[in-house]
């Protein structure tokens, strides 16, 4: 479905990815793992139209999408859960949603959505006329995750979903996105949390300072010497 | 003061105060999303004015569809003002829009006295605007009457737009955070312009009014209302739509009653203003609301 390849972005002088490639198959659940500062970030961001690559090319079921504004992207089925969440706090729980399918516009099959989202997401429908920014950290992060299912995407791109929340809320959004793809859906998550998102990817990568260096199933990362000592504690 | 004084008064004062509102309605909205004071905005203003004395003097076309064409020009003004103006500008410096924005504000003034000659000239305005009408007893002219009410239905509108709709939301959302509500699907191009027409239009309506209260013209004629429209805006707090109003309100309504019940402190009434401006920023340097909701 998704095909990265030998993409090039710098910021000023930084050479942020150099030149990676990476795959996403239709219906798989693929992870991207790296410390902090990798590019992680920046590769769902080069992919969601926000960064500039110097070159390379980014296919979404054969067609280029580089270089194509976010909006356009976005409406070719590639949705973001951001890094931080960034729900909009000015904006009701209910208007948060409705942004996330800002590409639609048939009214019947959007609340088809949101009532799927609601099931999903209980809680979130309990508060639907509140703030966005008053909810907790663990009710941003889901509703975070519905804004990006009200785009009915076809690719579900979530960068760092489980940072700063609580253990017990983090396995919540494991189990979420376990889910989601079990419905069908092709997910690529970018985390620092590598175990779990190891034990959940059918295929991984991990990412050192722009560069792929490692790549295998979920499994096979979980064995692997080198990813136990740097990001597993041993 | 006798009591039909006193309502004539209370709608005056109201009808300035939403006048300064739908200008500084302009302001803080533009500022809400691009973080530009727009200097153009009082001028923008006064071109409004001149594109109803030019239709109406110039062309057969009743005065009634002369306004309604102005507020459509204005509209197209606004949104070619950022489009050439400050589009490029996108992403520079905050400085580098402030230049441009006081650079425009240069231009259509200058333009105006080149165009349309710098001698102020007669507003023009239907008869039925001087007309004085008797509601219980008090007279009063229908403009005083018909101002605030404009000005409550063009609230309305606003309120409509940037509630109810799509591109609303997307105001709200981009005033927040660009990048996020750009992966939301949101065309940031498409917002801004529409956020430019809203300005637009309100100055435009407001300008009209304004020209029919005090019908004189010249290409300076923005240049005031805008700066005190602009201070409504931040007393209000800038970028927040409900402190546009309310500081608007503020400054318009009290003027009129200043002048009203002390007479003779109205030579301060300008003064007055920037007092308020100054205490509000004292006791509370983000205006009376925070930003836009
Ligand atoms: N807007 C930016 N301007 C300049 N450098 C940036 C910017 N965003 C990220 N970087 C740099 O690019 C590198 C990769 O960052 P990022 O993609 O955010 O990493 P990750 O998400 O893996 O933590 C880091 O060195 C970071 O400092
Ligand atoms: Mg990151």
């Amino acid at each position: 479905m998704l095909k990265i390849k030998n993409l090039n972005v710098f910021y000023g002088g930084i050479h942020a990815l150099q030149g990676i490639s990476l795959d996403v198959p239709k219906g798989k659940i693929v992870t991207l793992i790296g410390a902090n500062g990798a590019g992680k970030s920046t590769t769902l961001r080069t992919l969601s139209g926000l960064v500039k690559a110097r070159d390379g090319q980014i296919k979404l079921d054969g067609e280029e999408i580089l270089g194509l504004p976010s909006n356009e992207i976005v409406a070719r089925g590639v949705a973001m859960v951001p890094e931080g969440r960034k729900i909009f706090p000015n904006l009701t729980v209910r208007e948060n949603l409705a942004i996330g399918a800002f590409q639609r516009n048939n009214k019947a099959e959007i609340s088809k959505d949101e009532e799927l989202v609601f099931t999903l997401f209980p809680r979130i429908k309990e508060r639907v006329s509140q703030k966005g920014g008053t909810l907790s950290g663990g009710e941003q992060q889901m509703l975070a995750v519905g804004r990006a299912l009200m785009s009915h995407p076809k690719l579900l791109t979530l960068d760092e979903p489980s940072l700063g929340l609580a253990p017990l809320l983090v396995k919540g959004v494991f189990d979420i996105i376990k889910h989601i793809h079990e419905e069908g859906r092709t997910v690529f998550l970018v985390e620092q949390n590598a175990f779990a998102a190891l034990k959940l990817a059918d295929y991984a990568y991990v990412m050192e300072v722009g560069k792929i260096t490692l790549q295998g199933t979920g499994q096979e990362l979980l064995q692997n010497d080198q990813v136990r000592k740097a990001y597993l504690g041993g | 003061m006798p009591f039909s004084l006193f309502v004539q008064n209370v709608l005056n004062g109201a009808g300035l105060g939403l006048l300064y509102a739908l200008v500084a309605i302009g302001y803080t909205i533009v500022y809400g999303i691009l973080r530009l004071i727009n200097f153009a905005h009082g001028d923008i203003f006064m071109m409004a004015m001149f594109f109803v004395y030019y239709g109406a003097f110039l062309t057969p076309i009743p005065w009634g569809i002369c306004a309604v064409l102005a507020i459509g020009l204005t509209i197209l003004l606004g949104v070619t003002i950022e489009r050439v103006g400050y589009r490029p500008l996108r992403g520079a410096p905050r400085v580098s829009g402030l230049c441009a924005a006081i650079g425009m504000s240069f231009f259509l003034e200058n333009f105006a006295i080149v165009v349309f000659g710098g001698r102020p000239k007669p507003f023009l305005y239907p008869d039925v605007l001087d007309k004085v009408v008797i509601i219980a007893g008090i007279h009063i002219r229908a403009i005083t009457f018909i101002t605030p009410v404009v000005c409550v239905v063009a609230l309305l509108g606003l309120n409509y737009l940037i509630h109810r709709t799509k591109m609303g939301l997307a105001m709200r959302a981009a005033s927040r955070d660009f990048d996020t509500a750009r992966v939301m699907g949101v065309d940031i191009n498409k917002t801004v312009s529409f956020t430019f027409g809203i300005g637009s239009g309100l100055a435009a309506i407001g300008a009209i009014l304004w020209a029919a209260r005090y019908p004189q013209i010249h290409p300076f004629i923005g240049v005031f209302p805008g700066w005190k429209a602009f201070t409504a805006a931040v007393i209000g707090g800038i970028g927040s739509i409900n402190g546009a109003i309310a500081g608007g309100f503020l400054i318009g309504f009290f003027t009129i009653m200043l002048v009203a019940f002390f007479p003779s402190l109205s030579g301060y009434k300008d003064v007055f203003v920037f007092v308020i401006l100054i205490v509000t920023l004292l006791l509370k340097p983000t205006g009376l609301f925070g930003e836009l909701e």
